[in-house]
Order: structure tokens, then C-alpha cells, then sequence
């Protein structure tokens, strides 16, 4: 085209204006296309930096530092009859002075002890209860060492700093150096952080009870806002007159999908908890406020999926003689499921990830004990989190990356189960 | 669809029986209350469940005012049985118990918690007075000829011409924090003490606040969350950050206390009374659950042990600082005969 302007000479003018006009086109397309790319490489790189920066702070908490002690486990620490009230800090306390006869200061006593975690004399106790032919005889066995001496091990304590500002002292580095020498310290596969509770010890800290509360929360809320988002879904696409009173349902839904997730743990605290007495900070109320908050999305999606089937399957029905009911349940809605499944899995990931609403009605509790029941009081996922950022100790900090970084895991594979069913079972009509 | 309406209601009616009956049978304490108490309490809580028999107490934070107002709803399961509480329970929450079926409340004072003004160890400590904090922090500060105007310094050279000649930046807890409420009434209410204000006169020195903070930008306030606080207080070494000694203890690589009065914020000078910003922790125990819920005598006890709230205790190591031998003995024989408190 431009070559046969050019060649006309009585045009020359005009086509020389053309050309810039054209150019200076092109680059205003090519600066937008850049602009893009630029936008979107910055996102990237935010992501990339806010992964980086979790994974960095959370990797080391999947292992812990455990010392191997040599305890005896001589009958004089055991008075009483009851294998509980036995003295096993006592027990772990003499081996470590065993270890280290130069130790000889009360004071320094002290700070040899607090190098190994409280829960080495729980994980004692255990044993001892598990097989009480133990008493009497010397064993060797791996404790979770102090979260100070773990900081240490994984290099987050500086030991430049002057002795008052460290938590480590001179006399527990020396003891470490011997300890490592000897062999017996290592840092081994954290189990304790999968198998267990919350704790005020980090070393002994879990995700277990805020995971199974988190659990326990979600199939409430699956159970719940399924049935009744897919119903309303029915009703509001096949069934329901063309009238005001629909509208005004249609416009609550959309905008209910909006509310800020907070309102419906003020509902919850309101209604759930001071007026129909649903025991605070359980799952069940916590699945209960997490429903009203899913459902609009699952009936939104829900209608979505309705809407693709086409006229005609339904018209093939009643043409055949189905009633409306045959036609909705043994017809239209199997053809729709795949879709309302979508939207309900990326519901419940939604759901999981909620904080707000939970803090309203009390899942924001330290909680030690696994739930075991929808009644039993529970911490969820993503609460945990948020309590332990909060909490003072260094060593909660890579506690809380590694929390968030499970959350994330679990997010991610539910959001890829959703988009690879969708994939899977799209039909094109 | 009538049924399925009769099925829905079924289902309702059976959760809220099911979740009464679970509810009549909490057999585990339920505790609500302060976040400065909480790191403490939780610690007890978890040596108490691991040790005995008993389930481990859930233990909420929400702040001693919050903790108060559902501890004062009345008695039964379904209300908290203990409060934990940064400050004494003031006499409108005592007759708002007492109204609503509250006979016996027993108060427990557990121990002190400093608060310290910290900045970064990359700066030089300061030395303050609490004078110095109350014309540097305070909205409205007197002049010489009696008005009380908007606080007009910017550095703390302006407030004491010893101090360095940095920008005032402090971060601190939001007014529903009872850490806030403590360091108003230890630090600018006694610092208001110091200030001339014989020129202002009588019905505006009526009206006047000492407690309201400046919001000007020269106090900031940076949410409950004192991790934050502390990274902040990194990032920026000329700023200064308001928070509990539990921090300060544990983040001593990377922040350093001011100075008060001439007392540094150590665990030795705390104890002893000399540091002058610290307030005493307390929780109180409604004596009517005890019995009802399983476990209450016992959880007092192991928290009233010495082992616990002792100057070798568990708690003394978590940065609590422990209360002198005379009144860590009269609490502990107070708790044991479960003697509750006399109103205000």
C-alpha cells in the first residue's frame, strides 16, 4: 500500500504525512504493549518477591534441633504409685549434669537445663507410661532442644553482639561446640510441628489443632451451603416467577457476595452464639458463619453452570414426557454439576483462607488440645497464623512462615483441583 | 417442598439442642481478657493441661476492657469463667457483675510488666524524664502565660535542650489498648505532675486531658501487633516504640530501652520498683463457676505456685516480673480460700 503511494509523485506530501501519522502509531502500540508487559512483570516480581521472602523465613521451621541424652531412669524419681507426678525434669536435669561435671554455680545450673525444651520431660513421660519396664534402667533418647539453642542451629542468632544482647551466653556456646563435637546434636525432620498442638514453646508449637479445626469448619460448611446454594440456584433459574419479589432475591445474592467477611461474624456472634447458645470458638459455629459467607458464590456459580445447558435438553425432556421436576433433577442438573463443583471448591478456598469472621466468634483462642468432635473448641489455619505473629520469641516467626506456607500449599492445590476439573469436564455445546 | 422446609427444620432445631447439651457439658476453664496477661497465661494453662488430668483452658485475647464486659455478662457455661486484665477492674464493671447475678469475684494480682520506650541499637539510648515524654507526646501543652495550645514541639531537642535534636516519632498501642491506658496513667499523667501550669486557669486545668496523645503525626499508633513495632523500630533508628518488657527481653540484638528517670529497664530494677513505668497483672475468678466447670482450684493453684509466678518460676522466664515474697504469699493464701474481693 505505501509503496503505491510512494510511487504516485503527485501524492509525495500527502504520503509523507501519512507515514509519520502510521509510525508514530506503531509506537504509541508498542509503548502500550510494553507498558503491559511492564505492569505485569511488576506483579511478578512483587509475587516472586512475597514467596521468596515466606519460603526464606519458613523453610528451616520443617526441622528441629534434638539433643540425645543419656537418662537414667533410677526408681527414687518415681514416689508415687501414679507414673505422672514422677520427677522426669529431674531426671533430664541430672543427665544433663552428667554431661557437664564442671557445671557447678545454681545459676549456671539453670542455664545448662534451658538449653533442652519443656517438652523433652512430657516426651519422658510418655515413654515411661507407654512401658513402665523403663524404671530402672538407662536409655538413650532424642529430645527437642530449647527454641534459643534451635535459632542458633539454624543461624539466626547473631554471636557477634555482646553477651547481654544475645540469647545464646558464652558458657551455652561453649556447651553446643561439645555437644556437636560429641554427636549429639542434630537437627532432624520437625514431626512435632504436623503431630501437635499450639504451644507457648515454639520448639513444641503444631499445626494440627488449627489444621483439624480448619477441617472440621469446612466439612460443616460443605455440608450446609451445597444442598442449600445449589437448591436456591434450582429455584432461582428454573422455577421462580418473573416477578418484583425475584429480583429483589437475585439483587440481594450479588450483593451478599460483597459484604466484608467481618459483618458475618458480627451475624454469627449475634445470632449463632447469643441467641440460639451454639457454644463459642467451635467449628460448628465457625462452618455456620462460614456458609452464609460461601453461599452466594456457590449460587452464583451454581446459576452460571444452569444457564450453559441449553434450552434444548430441557424442551428433549418435556418433550418425552418428564415433569418439571424430572427434568430439572434427572437432566438438566447432572449436565450442570461439573460447574457447580468449580464454584464450590473455589468457595471453600475462600472459605479456608477467611480470618475476619472467625476472630468475632472466638476460634482466635490458644487452644492446645486437638479437637476431636465439632464441639470441641478449635483454632483455624490462617488464625494460627495471626496468633503467632504475635507472639514475642524469635523463633515463631519461621513458625508462622512455614504455617502460611502449608496454607498456601493447600489453597493452591484446591484452586488447581477446580481448574483442572473445569478443564476436564467442559462441554461445548 | 413443604417437607424439605419440615426436614430444614428438623436439622435446625436438632443442632441447637445437640450444641446445648454440648454446651452444658464444657468441662474445659474458659478464659478471655488482656493481651499483655495472654503470653502469660497460655503458659500456665499449657503446663496445667499437660500435667493433669484436666482438658487445657481456651484462652482468648481480647483485651482487658472486651475480657470485662463478657466476664460482667453474668454466670453460666455459656460466659467466661476468669478475665485476665492489665489494669483493676474498675467500679462500673464491679456493679455491672454485681447486676447481673456477680456475687463473688476473687481478684489474683499475678505479678508486673514494665513498658518500656525502646529504640533501635544502631541509635544512641535516650535519657528521658517523664516530664520530657509528657511536652513531647502530649496534645495540648500549657505556655508560659497560661493558654494551652497544640503541641508545637518537633524534636526532642525542643521538649530538653539535653536531649539530641532528633524528630519526635514514637509508635504505640491504639487507645483500646489497655498498654495504652497503663502508660497514660504511669507516664503522662505523673509527667503532667512536673509542668508549670500554675498560669492556666482553674475551669481549663478542669477540662484538660492529660491522657489525649498528639495525632499530628509525631505519635503513630502501630496496632497491637509489637513484632511490627520492633521491625519498625529497625528500619527507622531515630523513632521510638512503646511495648511490654516481654519484646524488650527477647529482642534485645536489635532494640535497646530508654533510660526513665535514671533506671534502665531491667528485670532487677523493674522487681525491685526503681523503673518507674511498670503496672501490676491481675485476673479475676468467678467464684460461682468454681465447682461447675472441673479444674478451677487446681488451675489457681498451679498458677499461684512458686514455680510458676516465683522469681525462678516459669513466668519470670517468659519476661514476667515477679511480685514481692510478702504479696506473692498473702495472693496465694487469698486464692486458696477462694476469698473473694470487697467492692470499690
Amino acid at each position: 500500500m505505501m509503496g503505491n503511494r510512494q510511487s504516485t509523485e503527485s501524492n509525495s506530501a500527502f504520503s509523507l504525512e501519512f507515514n509519520k501519522r502510521l509510525n508514530r502509531r506503531y509506537r504509541a502500540e508498542q509503548r502500550f504493549k510494553l507498558l503491559g508487559i511492564g505492569a505485569i512483570s511488576v506483579a511478578l516480581i512483587f509475587l516472586v518477591f512475597l514467596l521468596a521472602t515466606i519460603v526464606s523465613n519458613g523453610y528451616s521451621a520443617f526441622r528441629q534441633t534434638y539433643v540425645k541424652l543419656d537418662v537414667t531412669l533410677d526408681k527414687s524419681y518415681f514416689p508415687d504409685e501414679d507414673l505422672a507426678k514422677g520427677n522426669y525434669q529431674g531426671i533430664i536435669k541430672s543427665s544433663l549434669y552428667a554431661m557437664f561435671p564442671g557445671v557447678e554455680s545454681r545459676r549456671d545450673k539453670r542455664t545448662l537445663s534451658s538449653m533442652v525444651s519443656k517438652g523433652a520431660a512430657f516426651k519422658l513421660m510418655d515413654m515411661v507410661e507407654g512401658n513402665p519396664k523403663l524404671i530402672g534402667t538407662s536409655i538413650a533418647i532424642w529430645v527437642p532442644a530449647d527454641d534459643d539453642v534451635d535459632m542458633f542451629m539454624k543461624g539466626r542468632i547473631d554471636m557477634d553482639q555482646p553477651e547481654t544482647n544475645r540469647r545464646i551466653k558464652d558458657n551455652q556456646y561453649a556447651w553446643i561446640q561439645k555437644l556437636e563435637n560429641d554427636g549429639r546434636l542434630q537437627l532432624q525432620f520437625n514431626d512435632l510441628f504436623f503431630t501437635s498442638g499450639d504451644s507457648r514453646e515454639p520448639e513444641l508449637a503444631g499445626i494440627l489443632g488449627a489444621a483439624k479445626g480448619s477441617l472440621y469448619a469446612l466439612v460443616v460448611t460443605l455440608l450446609l451451603s451445597f444442598p442449600i446454594g445449589v437448591a436456591a440456584a434450582i429455584y432461582l433459574e428454573e422455577f421462580a416467577p418473573d416477578n418484583k419479589f425475584t429480583d429483589l432475591i437475585e439483587i440481594n445474592i450479588n450483593n451478599l457476595a460483597a459484604v466484608p467477611s467481618i459483618i458475618f461474624g458480627l451475624l454469627g456472634l449475634a445470632i449463632f452464639i447469643n441467641f440460639w447458645g451454639v457454644p463459642r470458638s467451635t467449628p460448628l459455629v465457625g462452618g455456620l458463619v462460614l456458609t452464609l459467607m460461601t453461599l452466594p458464590t456457590i449460587i452464583i456459580a451454581a446459576r452460571a453452570s444452569l444457564k450453559s445447558v441449553p434450552p434444548s435438553i430441557r424442551e428433549a425432556a418435556l418433550g418425552v414426557g418428564a415433569s418439571e421436576i424430572q427434568t430439572v433433577f434427572h437432566h438438566v442438573l447432572p449436565l450442570a454439576l461439573p460447574g457447580m463443583l468449580t464454584g464450590t471448591i473455589i468457595g471453600m478456598a475462600q472459605a479456608l483462607g477467611e480470618t475476619a469472621p472467625l476472630l468475632m466468634i472466638g476460634m482466635v483462642a490458644f487452644i492446645v488440645d486437638i479437637p476431636g468432635s465439632f464441639t470441641d473448641p478449635a483454632a483455624a489455619l490462617p488464625v494460627q497464623i495471626y496468633l503467632w505473629a504475635d507472639s514475642p520469641e524469635r523463633a515463631f516467626t519461621e513458625k508462622t512462615s512455614a504455617a502460611i506456607i502449608i496454607l498456601l500449599g493447600f489453597l493452591i492445590m484446591m484452586n488447581a483441583a477446580a481448574v483442572y476439573m473445569r478443564k476436564k469436564f467442559e462441554t461445548k455445546w | 417442598m413443604k417437607f424439605k422446609g419440615l426436614i430444614a427444620a428438623v436439622a435446625m432445631a436438632a443442632a441447637t439442642i445437640m450444641s446445648s447439651t454440648a454446651h452444658a457439658n464444657r468441662d474445659y476453664i474458659s478464659i478471655v481478657g488482656s493481651s499483655t496477661v495472654y503470653p502469660f497465661a497460655t503458659v500456665v494453662a499449657e503446663q496445667f493441661g499437660k500435667t493433669t488430668q484436666f482438658k487445657t483452658p481456651k484462652i482468648e485475647s481480647t483485651g482487658s476492657g472486651g475480657g470485662l464486659k463478657l466476664f460482667c455478662n453474668g454466670v453460666g457455661v455459656e460466659h467466661p469463667d476468669i478475665t485476665n486484665a492489665s489494669r483493676a477492674i474498675k467500679k462500673s464493671e464491679q456493679e455491672k457483675c454485681a447486676a447481673n447475678g456477680i456475687k463473688d469475684i476473687i481478684e489474683v494480682k499475678i505479678g508486673y510488666d514494665g513498658i518500656v520506650l525502646a529504640n533501635s541499637k544502631e541509635a544512641k539510648p535516650m535519657e528521658l524524664s517523664r516530664k520530657d515524654i509528657f511536652l513531647a507526646l502530649a496534645k495540648e501543652i500549657p505556655t508560659k502565660d497560661g493558654k494551652l495550645v497544640a503541641n508545637p514541639n518537633q524534636t526532642w531537642k525542643d521538649v530538653n535542650s539535653s536531649l539530641p535534636a532528633r524528630k519526635i516519632e514514637v509508635l504505640g498501642p491504639p487507645p483500646t489498648s489497655g498498654t495504652r491506658d497503663a502508660f497514660v496513667e504511669l507516664v503522662m499523667e505523673e509527667g503532667v505532675e512536673e509542668v508549670d501550669m500554675s498560669a492556666v486557669s482553674d475551669e481549663a486545668k478542669k477540662a484538660y486531658e492529660p491522657g489525649a496523645l498528639r495525632e499530628d503525626g509525631a505519635y503513630i499508633e502501630a496496632g497491637e501487633n509489637d513484632n511490627l513495632i520492633v521491625q519498625k523500630l529497625r528500619a527507622n533508628p531515630d523513632a521510638l516504640g512503646i511495648f511490654g518488657f516481654s519484646f524488650l527481653d527477647q529482642n534485645a540484638d536489635i532494640v535497646q530501652g530508654s533510660i526513665v528517670e535514671g533506671e534502665a529497664p531491667t528485670f532487677e530494677n523493674i522487681a525491685a520498683g526503681r523503673y518507674p513505668v511498670s503496672r501490676p497483672l491481675f485476673f479475676y475468678v468467678k467464684k460461682a463457676h468454681v465447682g461447675t466447670i472441673p479444674g478451677i482450684t487446681e488451675f489457681l493453684a498451679e498458677f499461684s505456685s512458686e514455680k510458676a509466678w516465683g522469681p525462678d518460676g516459669y513466668l519470670a522466664d517468659k519476661g514476667m516480673i515477679p511480685m514481692p515474697d510478702a504479696e506473692r504469699q498473702k495472693f496465694a493464701s487469698d486464692v486458696k480460700e477462694l476469698k473473694p474481693m470487697a467492692m470499690k
